[in-house]
């Protein structure tokens, strides 16, 4: 129709903008004014008293930001949430590349009851699991301290002892959370060609060099994929010690979602709380690109 | 992966607020459909805690029989989730009519000006007296020279002691001073030897270093609550003689976590005297075997001064109206209702929870009894805590703070200080206020805010 290719163009750029509005305009909604909105008031003292009469909030600078730096909760529960992902989130991928081996195994049968089986934790309801981790985990009824004492050790009070709560938080988020992992892990297994095992059979490579040369740099991209989700998970726990031990004992589980709750909904600093959760968004960037650029720099 | 990003940590309050949404939806949809059927009916929602939330469904079936017109939707909530789901359900306008509210929480509604002030509906009202309730306890209701609830039930700390291993020490009854009682703390000390102590104060509480400075006389906050006075002569005594304890081997530095289970060390003597609540008078008696029964008895606190300085904190539960709710006359009738002193009687026969009316003291199921009589005794001795929101706050701090003196040895003044520093910190706010209601009224130029 038209003979100018710049009039088409701009139609046709008119039409995007048009097709992708809608989404455009729900992604504005509900993230991008709710996280400006969550900006500025993490500049303001908003509490209680602003949530009865909103002329008495005020605008105060960067002393939430301030305060939460000086403040020893914020750096004890920063220790927690760092204990949690260093020590939760290597142990949770090794768990899940296990598993994943383990059903893509050629030699193991009932694999599809197997991947459900594993995939099962991550369905069910976080509360109702974690209700029953919690007798699992208790002192004189639970069957963990009943196994230890059978095997003759000592029996561990886990989560009313401040050195024990935060590994068995982190052991029970590793069963919960494996599976997604798994599942991902298994998709990237099979995308690495049949054909690279057997040329190294040929060769004569083993198990474990075919594993160490063939499947790790083959889940490459997937360890990334991996690292980075899990990571950006881990440091959002919440869940977990909220149902199990409500931050306690000696407040050694209060991770850095946990300790925003409680200013925000507990004591409803509402401002300060939003300052925490700029200064977790900062955290977790900084760590995300740390470990993309960890694995550029090791698949060079 | 449960924790996408953004998506956990919000969820309780969102979820809350959806079903407090949720609820008010039905509930609009329920009026609108009763409205044709039903029109003499009222419905008060009434939210009540734990334990008493359960008991208390037998007694709003009575008051349901007795006021046909009215319908109550009772509904229970855990103790751990009350705070949250009644702070989530004012900023939702999702509040009941009426609710059950732990008192160290008023001063924090009434900030949020989520109370019905209640001096009108007082006045008019035949049952409810403010003389007719422990004063000490009605005062954790009034918040500026207006009450904001009504005493439902109480709590309080007193002693409960080991009388046998007490009398063997050489003190036949328990001493009502000071002096008298760290004297009987040591005799106890130095019968039971190194392994086992006089008291057990968990490091965990702040309930009692802080009822000690309520005993010397301290404010606990200054300036009408916009500072710490906790360096203030009145609390370093109180501290020093807590740390004291610590310090000379009378109480041992461990909190609740350490002793696994309480009846079992109160039973072999690990400790001989323990400052507790009501609740623990049942399960002493539960706990503990038949053999011990005359064993123990409870005490009021001694004070620095002798009996009279003996205060205790006022705890417990009122009863508040909402400043949104449209059927107060309705919801008054059952605050009416459960303040009878019969039903307050029945309420303690069913659950244990004590009475904050006088006259059910009389009741033969109280008034028997010599370990509530102690507890009478004390409640005619008790103060509130500061009524400010920023109460538990602040006092939550104090265990840290404490832990640190007792078990690490810091200088209690210098602690005492450095938590003043704190406190004053989180008053800052409140300061600001204050600072800015006087202007307003020296100013005055400006419109009301």
């Amino acid at each position: 129709m038209s003979a100018d290719p710049r009039g088409t163009h701009v139609t046709q750029t008119r039409a995007g903008w048009l097709f992708v509005s809608p989404a455009l305009g729900l992604i504005g909604v509900f993230f991008v004014v709710p996280v400006v909105v969550g900006l500025l008031l993490s500049f303001t003292d908003f509490d209680i008293y602003a949530l009865g009469d909103p002329s008495v909030a005020r605008i105060v600078g960067v002393r939430n930001y301030a305060q939460i730096v000086s403040d020893r909760e914020f750096w004890g529960a920063l220790r927690n949430t760092l204990t949690f992902v260093l020590g939760g989130g290597p142990l949770s991928v090794l768990a899940s590349l296990g598993a994943a081996l383990l059903v893509n195994a050629r030699l193991v049968r009932f694999k599809s009851v197997l991947r459900v089986a594993l995939f099962s934790p991550v369905v069910t309801t976080l509360v109702a699991v974690a209700i029953v981790w919690r007798y699992l985990y208790h002192p004189h009824y639970g069957l963990i301290d009943f196994a230890l004492r059978g095997l003759g050790l000592p029996a561990v009070d886990w989560l009313g002892d401040p050195h024990w709560a935060m590994p068995a938080i982190i052991l029970f988020s590793v069963w919960k959370n494996f599976g997604y992992n798994m599942l991902i892990f298994v998709a990237g297994l099979q995308n690495i060609p049949e054909e690279q095992y057997e040329a190294a059979r040929i060769d004569g490579a083993g198990g474990w060099a075919r594993f160490r040369h063939i499947t790790v740099p083959g889940l490459g991209p997937t360890f990334l994929l991996v690292g980075v989700l899990t990571m950006i998970g881990q440091f959002q726990l919440f869940a977990e010690p909220y149902v199990m031990t409500a931050g306690g004992p000696l407040r050694s589980t209060v991770s850095l979602i946990l300790l925003m709750y409680e200013q925000g909904f507990r004591w409803w600093r509402l401002g300060y709380a939003a300052a925490i959760a700029f200064i977790l968004l900062a955290i977790v960037l900084v760590a995300t690109l740390v470990q993309m650029r960890l694995q550029r720099l090791e698949r060079r | 992966m449960s924790r996408i990003p953004g998506g956990r940590a919000a969820k309780p309050p969102r979820a809350a607020w959806r079903a407090g949404t949720l609820a008010g939806a039905a509930l609009l949809l329920l009026a609108v459909a009763c409205r044709p059927s039903a029109p003499a009916t009222t419905t008060v929602r009434f939210w009540a805690m734990g334990r008493e939330g359960e008991v208390v469904a037998e007694l709003v079936r009575d008051f349901e029989r007795e006021n046909p017109g009215i319908r109550v939707e009772l509904q229970q909530i855990p103790w751990t989730a009350a705070h949250e789901k009644l702070l989530t359900a004012h900023v939702g306008h999702a509040s009941p009519d009426v609710a059950q509210l732990g008192n160290t929480w008023i001063a924090e509604f009434v900030a949020l000006r989520a109370l019905e002030p209640l001096r009108p509906w007082i006045t008019r009202s035949a049952e409810v007296k403010p003389w007719g309730f422990f004063p000490g306890i009605w005062a954790t209701n009034v918040v500026a020279g207006e009450p904001y609830g009504v005493p439902w039930y109480v709590d309080t700390r007193l002693l409960f002691y080991r009388k046998d291993i007490l009398a063997r020490a050489g003190y036949p009854t328990m001493p009502t001073s000071w002096s008298e009682w760290h004297a009987a703390m040591r005799a106890i000390k130095a019968l039971v030897g190194p392994d086992r102590f006089a008291i057990f104060l968990p490091l965990n509480e702040w309930t009692q270093p802080m009822i000690l400075g309520l005993q010397c006389g301290s404010p606990l906050l200054a300036d009408d609550g916009t500072r710490g006075a906790f360096a203030g002569p009145e609390f370093r005594r109180a501290f020093a003689f807590y740390v004291g304890l610590f310090r000379e081997g009378l109480a041992p530095p461990v909190s609740n976590n350490d002793v696994a289970n309480l009846y079992q060390e109160f039973e072999r003597g690990y400790f001989s005297m323990y400052i507790t609540g009501p609740w623990n008078l049942g399960e002493f008696q539960r706990r503990l075997p038949a053999s011990m029964r005359d064993a123990w008895a409870t005490a009021p606190l001694p004070g620095p001064e002798g009996e009279s300085t003996g205060v205790s904190m006022a705890g417990g539960s009122s009863l508040v109206m909402f400043r949104t709710s449209r059927h107060q006359a309705a919801a008054w009738r059952l605050v009416e209702f459960l303040s009878r002193p019969a039903q307050q009687a029945r309420f303690y026969r069913l659950c244990g929870d004590l009475p904050a009316r006088h006259e059910a003291w009389q009741d033969p199921s109280l008034a028997g009894d010599a370990n509530l009589r102690s507890f009478q005794r004390q409640l005619e001795r008790v103060a509130p805590w500061p009524m400010v929101p920023e109460w538990e706050q602040i006092a939550i701090r104090l265990q840290e703070q404490a832990e640190r003196a007792a078990r690490g040895g810091a200088a209690p003044d210098s602690v005492l200080s450095d938590y003043d520093r704190d406190v004053d910190r989180m008053l800052e706010k409140r300061r600001w206020l204050a600072a800015r209601r006087l202007n307003r009224r020296s100013g005055g130029s400006r419109g009301p805010g």
